[in-house]
């Protein structure tokens, strides 16, 4: 396989695959926040900046997965 | 990657790079994105100053907007994430917001439509200024006990410590400010290309069939997602600020 294949037969791969992890796992973060205003109703504003929080952790996984397809791209194409 | 249909349209550059290429304006380097940089700090500065530059009574409808945006900024990020001290960092939470809020925006603003976030020097800048911030006050509310402090939590036995210190060095000290900038930037640039891509496929679709009502499609894709990166600029701006209150809070409360 030429390298400028394989370079961007990776970036494919790194993306998709970076994107999996962090998928769960905002819907996990948002499902529980969800399910902690519905009980708590007066605790909403806290529990929602909480979330975006938690979401901004767990985002940051996937954008480096996006990070790493510019530069494998960069270097394939 | 070359489509055919585009390459018929616009100039596909041959290189990917040429998309991250500006041409100077002006002397000193100074390009486009450092011309929208300007504009956002002009904006940020006449947007905090001009409606509240008088005190009054009653304030004016702009002057509602600003008090309202910065006691968000002020209440619902520094205080309720900082505590006490946060009168101390206002000076930079607020104009970072504003700042890096209208750079955001600016990817939605029509006739510019380029979000100067997504170009890496000036999150990589913020996100060292944040850096500089956060280790400046760790030391200077703790001493050098804050470096002890931070590498090393609380109730650790001693034959871990050999693998939770470099984790921990890395994770504050190299993570953090890195994740901070990669996370404006990717989100940014994400939203740019999106945009770039529904909007160019539409107009291609238009220029070269303008009859087959196909260019509808990701004209109305392009037309929510802008919506959506509206919503995506504010959030990262949000979230920018908060990280950088969580930060410093970190630096001040360090746990022992």
């Amino acid at each position: 396989m030429e390298a400028d294949a394989a370079a961007l037969i990776g970036a494919g791969l790194a993306y998709g695959l970076a994107a999996i992890g962090p998928g769960v796992g905002i819907g996990i973060v948002v499902g529980n926040a969800v399910q902690a205003m519905v009980r708590q109703p007066e605790m909403a504003g806290q529990v929602r900046t909480t979330m975006f929080l938690g979401i901004a952790f767990t985002e940051a996984l996937a954008l480096f997965g996006l990070l790493l397809f510019f530069i494998l791209f960069g270097a394939g194409g | 990657m070359r489509s055919p249909i585009l390459a018929q349209v616009v100039e596909v550059p041959s290189d990917v790079n040429h998309l991250f290429d500006w041409p100077d304006v002006l002397p000193l380097g100074i390009n486009r994105v450092v011309l929208l940089m300007f504009l956002a700090t002009a904006a940020t500065f006449l947007f905090l100053y001009l409606p509240v530059r008088k005190a009054r009574v009653v304030p004016t409808k702009m002057g509602v907007v600003v008090e309202s945006l910065v006691d968000f900024v002020r209440n619902g990020i520094a205080r309720d994430t900082i505590g006490a001290q946060s009168a101390k960092y206002e000076w930079l939470l607020i104009p970072m917001f504003f700042w890096v809020l209208f750079l955001n925006l600016f990817e939605v603003t029509p006739l510019i439509n380029f979000p100067v976030t997504s170009r890496m020097a000036i999150p990589a800048f913020l996100a060292g200024l944040v850096w500089v911030v956060f280790v400046f006050v760790g030391l200077r509310q703790h001493g050098l006990s804050y470096i002890k402090n931070s590498l090393i939590p609380p109730g650790v036995p001693k034959a871990l410590l050999i693998l939770v210190i470099p984790i921990e060095l890395i994770s504050t000290f190299l993570i953090r400010p890195i994740s901070l900038a990669v996370r404006l930037f990717a989100n940014m640039i994400a939203g740019h290309i999106m945009l770039t891509v529904f909007f160019l496929t539409s107009a291609s679709y238009f220029v070269l069939e303008p009859k087959a009502v196909a260019f509808v499609i990701p004209l109305a894709f392009a037309i929510v997602i802008t919506g959506f990166e509206i919503f995506v600029a504010v959030l990262q701006a949000f979230i920018f600020t908060l990280l950088t209150a969580v930060y410093i809070e970190s630096s001040i409360n360090v746990e022992h």
